[in-house]
Formats: C-alpha cells, sequence, structure tokens
C-alpha cells in the first residue's frame, strides 16, 4: 500500500520536476517605500512588467528569467542587507538598483566582493567613477552633471551670464547643487546666488526675492517632489521676470497639472522618455519609448518617469548580455562593458566602455519648455 | 522696503500654517492633557478628503468642505473610540505614545487610497496675488488668516463661555474632581478628539492650495504646529497663533538676510532661548503648568 501511494506520488510529481528549469535569478534593491519611494515604485513596477514579457516571450532559450525585488525602504542599512541576501541565499547573477546614490555606494564593497555585476538606477557621477575601483558597477541613469550640462549648453547659446541656484537639502538636491557650481564657470556662468530650503517646506517667496535682488537672469531650481510646484507657483505668485529652470526631476506631466498655469514658461532638461510623442518618427529611441510608455500606463494608470526608465534599460541590458553570453558573471561583465555601443535605451544612446560605465552624456537630454500645458522641445 | 516686506509675507503665509495647525493641538491638550502627535494626519486627511470630494467626486465647493470636516471628525471619533478609551491604565505617556502610533497607522492607509503624489486644488478665490508696495501675498495666505482668527475666537468662545468647553477644561485640570462634580469626562474626552480632528480638517483644507499635500507632509506639520503651540503656551490659542507667526517670521527673515540654509536652526534657536526664559511659552501661565500632570 505504502509503495503505491509513493509510486502514485510519484507520476503526479513527475512532469513538474521535469518542466521546473531552475530559472535564471537577477536581484533587484530598490525604495519601493520611504522617502525616496518616487523612484522605487515605478522602478518596481516596470521591473514585474518586462520581466513578465520576457517570459511570455520564452525567457531565456526556455529559460524562465526570476525578479527578486527586495524593498531597501529607502535606507542604506536595509540595502546592505538585501544585497547579501541576494547575494548569499538567492544566488543572482546580477543586482539591479538601489535607486539612491546613497544606498548604491553603500552597497558597493558587498558587491564588489562578491564579484558580481550591478547596475544602479541612481545618478551620481561617483557610482562609477573611478572606474577603476567600480570594475562591477554600472549605472543606466545619467550622471546628475549631464542635465546640468545640457541645461548651461542652453543658457549659453541664448546669453545667459547670471544665474541664481535654488536647491533642496537633500542628496538630490546637493548634488545639483555642487554639479552647478563645478560646471557654471565651464559655460561662462556666474553664479550671483545660492539658496537652500527643507524637503517639506511651504514657501520659497523669500529665496527667490533673493535672488532676483541679486540682479541674476534666471533661477533655476533643483529638486524633485512637491516642492518643485511650489516654487513654479511662488515665482508665478511674485511675476519674477526672470526665466524659471528646473531639474530633470521636474519630468512628470503631474507636475504641469499641479502647478496650473503657473508652470508656463518653465523651462526643463529631460530625457526623451516623457517627450516620446513629440520626437521625429526616425528617432531610434522612439520605437521603444512608445512601446514602454503606453504599456506601463495601460497597466499601472500612471507615467512610468525617468526613473522607471532607468529599470528597463538596466534589466533590458542584463537580458541581452545573458542571452548572448549565459549565466557567467564574470562574462555578463565583461558584455556589458564592451558590448553596449550605440544601444538605444529609454534613458539615452548608452556607449559603455572601459572607461565609461554610465554611458550616457548630455545628449541623453533635450531642452524643453512648458507651454499650453505640455512639453514643447525647444530649438535655439 | 519692497523686499523686506516680501520676507515679512513670506513668514505670514509660513507662519499662517503653522499657526492653523497648532491650535488643533490645543483642544485635546485642553480637554485631557494629552499631546495629540496624530494631529499632523487630521490635517493630511483634511486636505486629501476636500481633493477627493472636490477634485475627484466634482461635488460642489461648500458640500466638500463640510463632508471633508465631517469625516475627519468620525475618523477622530474612531481613533478615541478604538484607542484611548480601550485603555486600563490611564497613563498620560502611554496614552501619547499611541498617537504615534495611531499616526503611523493612518499614514500607512493615506499611503495605500492616495498613493504617494501630491494633491492639489484651485485656491478659495480665483485671482492674481494682492501688490503691496511691491511685495506680493496669494489671496490663499489672507483666507488662511482669516479662518485662523475666526477659529480662535470660537475656541475662545467655546472654552470659557459654555458649560461643554468649561468641562472639557475641568477634566483636564483633574479627572477624579471633575468626575465627582458629575461631568461625563469619557464624553468629554471623546468631544474633544472629534472637535481637534475637525480643526485639522479645516487647517488641512485651508493651506493644501499653498503647500500642496501628500500622505506623508503630516509629521513636518506636527512638529511645527506643536512648536507654534509650545511657544505661545499650551492650551491657549492666541498663543499657538501667535507662536505660529513668530517662527513663520523668524524662518523667512534668517532665510532672507543671514541664509536660507540656516533657517530651521535659527529659528529652533531662538524658541528654545524664548522657552528658557518662559517655560510656560509667551502666554501660558508659569502656575498653571505646575498644577497640570503634564
Amino acid at each position: 500500500m505504502y509503495m503505491r501511494t509513493i509510486v502514485f506520488l510519484l507520476f503526479i510529481l513527475m512532469p513538474l520536476v521535469a518542466l521546473a528549469k531552475e530559472p535564471y535569478k537577477i536581484g533587484a534593491i530598490l525604495s519601493v517605500t520611504g522617502a525616496a519611494s518616487f523612484l522605487g515604485e515605478p522602478e518596481k513596477n516596470t521591473l514585474l512588467m518586462l520581466s513578465e514579457q520576457i517570459n511570455r516571450a520564452g525567457g531565456f532559450n526556455g529559460v524562465p528569467l526570476e525578479i527578486i525585488i527586495e524593498d531597501s525602504k529607502s535606507d542604506e542599512t536595509q540595502a546592505v542587507l538585501a544585497a547579501k541576501k541576494l547575494l548569499e541565499k538567492d544566488k543572482v547573477l546580477a543586482i539591479i538598483g538601489p535607486s539612491t546614490t546613497g544606498e548604491t555606494m553603500a552597497v558597493i564593497p558587498t558587491v564588489t566582493a562578491e564579484k558580481t555585476p550591478l547596475i544602479s538606477c541612481a545618478s551620481a557621477s561617483k557610482i562609477t567613477e573611478p572606474v577603476k575601483e567600480r570594475y562591477w558597477i554600472f549605472k543606466t541613469a545619467p550622471n546628475d552633471y549631464s542635465a546640468v550640462e545640457a541645461m548651461f549648453e542652453y543658457m549659453k547659446g541664448i546669453g545667459i551670464a547670471r544665474i541664481g541656484i535654488l536647491t533642496i537639502t537633500t542628496s538630490y538636491g546637493d548634488a545639483g547643487r555642487i554639479a552647478m557650481k563645478e560646471m557654471a564657470p565651464k559655460f561662462g556662468l556666474q553664479i550671483v546666488a545660492d539658496e537652500r530650503y527643507g524637503p517639506k517646506d511651504s514657501d520659497m517667496t523669500t529665496q527667490l526675492t533673493k535672488i532676483k535682488a541679486s540682479n541674476a537672469q534666471a533661477v533655476v531650481n533643483w529638486s524633485v517632489g512637491p516642492s518643485q510646484v511650489i516654487v513654479t507657483k511662488n515665482w508665478h505668485t511674485l511675476k519674477l521676470g526672470i526665466p524659471l529652470y528646473q531639474s530633470h526631476g521636474f519630468g512628470s506631466k503631474r507636475n504641469i497639472s499641479l502647478a496650473g498655469k503657473a508652470s508656463e514658461g518653465v523651462k526643463v532638461p529631460l530625457g526623451r522618455l516623457v517627450i516620446w510623442d513629440k520626437l521625429p518618427n526616425n528617432h531610434p529611441q522612439k520605437a521603444l519609448l512608445k512601446k514602454y510608455s503606453t504599456d506601463y500606463e495601460g497597466r499601472f494608470r500612471s507615467e512610468p518617469g525617468t526613473f522607471g526608465g532607468h529599470a528597463y534599460d538596466a534589466l533590458m541590458m542584463l537580458t541581452e548580455a545573458i542571452k548572448k553570453v549565459g549565466p557567467d558573471k564574470a562574462k555578463i561583465r565583461d558584455y556589458l562593458e564592451n558590448n553596449i555601443k550605440n544601444w538605444s535605451g529609454t534613458g539615452g544612446i548608452f556607449n559603455m566602455s572601459p572607461t565609461d560605465h554610465c554611458g550616457l552624456d548630455k545628449d541623453a537630454f533635450e531642452m524643453v519648455v512648458v507651454k499650453n500645458g505640455d512639453w514643447e522641445i525647444l530649438k535655439y | 522696503m519692497s523686499v523686506f516686506l516680501q520676507f515679512l509675507f513670506s513668514g505670514l503665509t509660513i507662519g499662517a500654517v503653522y499657526a492653523m495647525v497648532g491650535l488643533g493641538f490645543n483642544i485635546i491638550y485642553n480637554a485631557t492633557s494629552i499631546i495629540n502627535l496624530a494631529q499632523g494626519e487630521f490635517v493630511v486627511i483634511g486636505g486629501l478628503l476636500m481633493w477627493f470630494f472636490s477634485e475627484s467626486l466634482r461635488l460642489p465647493f461648500l458640500l466638500s468642505i463640510v463632508l471633508a470636516i465631517t469625516f475627519t471628525g468620525l475618523i477622530g471619533l474612531l481613533m478615541e473610540r478604538l484607542t484611548i478609551r480601550p485603555i486600563k491604565k490611564k497613563d498620560l505617556l502611554l496614552m501619547i505614545m499611541i498617537t504615534i502610533a495611531v499616526s503611523i497607522v493612518l499614514r500607512g492607509i493615506l499611503m495605500f487610497k492616495f498613493g504617494k503624489d501630491p494633491y492639489n486644488y484651485s485656491p478659495f478665490t480665483e485671482g492674481d496675488p494682492i501688490n503691496i508696495y511691491g511685495a506680493y501675498i496669494q489671496q490663499q495666505t489672507l483666507w488662511v488668516i482669516g479662518i485662523t482668527t475666526l477659529c480662535i475666537i470660537l475656541m475662545y468662545l467655546f472654552f470659557n463661555k459654555t458649560m461643554l468647553g468649561k468641562a472639557m477644561k475641568a477634566c483636564a485640570v483633574d479627572p477624579t474632581a471633575a468626575r465627582i462634580a458629575g461631568i461625563n469626562v469619557e464624553r468629554m474626552v471623546m468631544i474633544s478628539f472629534v472637535m481637534s480632528a475637525m480643526m485639522g480638517a479645516v487647517a488641512g483644507i485651508a493651506v493644501t492650495p499653498i503647500t500642496l499635500m501628500e500622505y506623508d507632509r503630516g509629521p513636518m506639520l506636527a512638529v511645527k504646529g506643536f512648536c507654534a503651540a509650545i511657544m505661545g503656551g499650551l492650551g491657549r490659542g492666541r498663543g499657538s497663533v501667535i507662536g505660529g507667526f513668530i517662527i513663520g517670521i523668524l524662518e523667512s527673515m534668517t532665510a532672507g538676510y543671514i541664509h536660507s540654509g540656516a533657517k530651521d536652526a535659527v529659528a529652533l534657536i531662538i524658541m528654545l532661548v524664548i522657552l528658557f526664559f518662559r517655560p510656560a511659552g509667551i502666554f501660558g501661565s508659569k502656575t498653571i503648568i505646575d498644577l497640570r500632570r503634564f
């Protein structure tokens, strides 16, 4: 009797064992909750959506892809714990994320020690530089100074020489502030006012008034979240008379609708994801941006935003690498470094090399102005 | 001159927000001696519900206000019924800790319901900002100041001229004595939670067009509002208003004349200095504070 039961059970279990090939595992450490959840949320959604699409298309020659997403709660310690778990318990082939610069810097030593490729979704240039020490580390978000370069180049083109900068006191604002101070002399710009505000401040008219009084020809605000809408409204209220430039963090239609008519005339350096419908049809990024945007909006009823795109690019690079070289960490790394050339992603056209693990420059950005409640690409 | 005025207006705008939130702390404190640290969440709920009724459901403006205030009041009632009343040991510190827990739970629920995006609706009166000697002030700021004034007057009348208000104050000073005098202490506590939730909702409804509202704005509002309340003297309506405006104007002037990076620090240091010399706040009385349990 016992024997029969066992045989019977075996028969039932047999097909399962045969079918379930061990999947290729990719880990992701994302700030799904906490202060940076505005980054982690679209990144998580993107990875879930993409992995379904990849598996529906047959995975890697029949081997399914498994994405293991860990929530770092926007906290460095949690991110390191998540990295250890992914590396030691799940034995992943590669890691996507973390979402923020601080968390990425925190996990770099752990990941490097385990000789596992990591593609970060955060933007600070120090993540991949110096490249020699960042052998296993890549990133898909453009460097923070690339957006500054794109903006300053435009300003120089229209004859602006003195600017006032306004930055939020978070790591995002700090990075932007440092980048602007560093880049300004290279474009012949003088920073005549350097103002700051906290992430939950409710009024920035004081800072804007000071910038105006300093005789600046333009205001640059560097922040993400609701404060950039408040700055836009304050700028409009004060009738400041000098143009307002925002960081690429402003790149969401929600910001335009929240600020209403106050956002008219605001200029922003933007990645092409948010303005794909304004691109010429022959642009190499257009088709993939359109598919990603419409898929995402259809499923999650919200914009993917630039940040979701960083996760998209990271996963697409990894799948391409695994398809080409198989499940070998070192070979995947080499592929990322040497074979991602002229590669169209959501963030821009990537060109990785042994001296550049980011692969994007200022050409990843277009200068855009808000006009009639919509984006319009600026030509000068 | 216009620059100074602009800094002043900016300070008034910030201060009006703090003052309005600070008022809410006073009601529960006056009735129970509890510091309700979920007060910031009431403000957020008020603002978000107002958005929900007026923008999402497209209900008329006044109806939306009434509904937003009523629903927030109900949440205050639920909070008291579910978390404060069932406690056997009425320990003040314990109850304050419970309010922290409630604030975390409320924030989580708000995140699920409304997501992490900020919300906004148009100000009460449309139109250009008002220009006074070259400085601009938003019309909504004037609304907030007006509504705050109205709330103080109503609160003053309630706590000093009505039987119910006096009974509530008695409960805070000595619940046992109040009970002996025939006051239903439990009911007073319940009413105070409903009222302060409603007051929070009014604040949220009024300030959202200025600050926008998102699920995690509560703690910051609570901290600044609480500062305003203790600076003016806890339990004193006009105290929290003056406190709020002082902090707002200090922040704005520091940002304007020293540096914007130092504004929170300077405002807090000056607050500490004031509290050092007047521990009961500007309008508070030391004797009363000593008599109270917390």
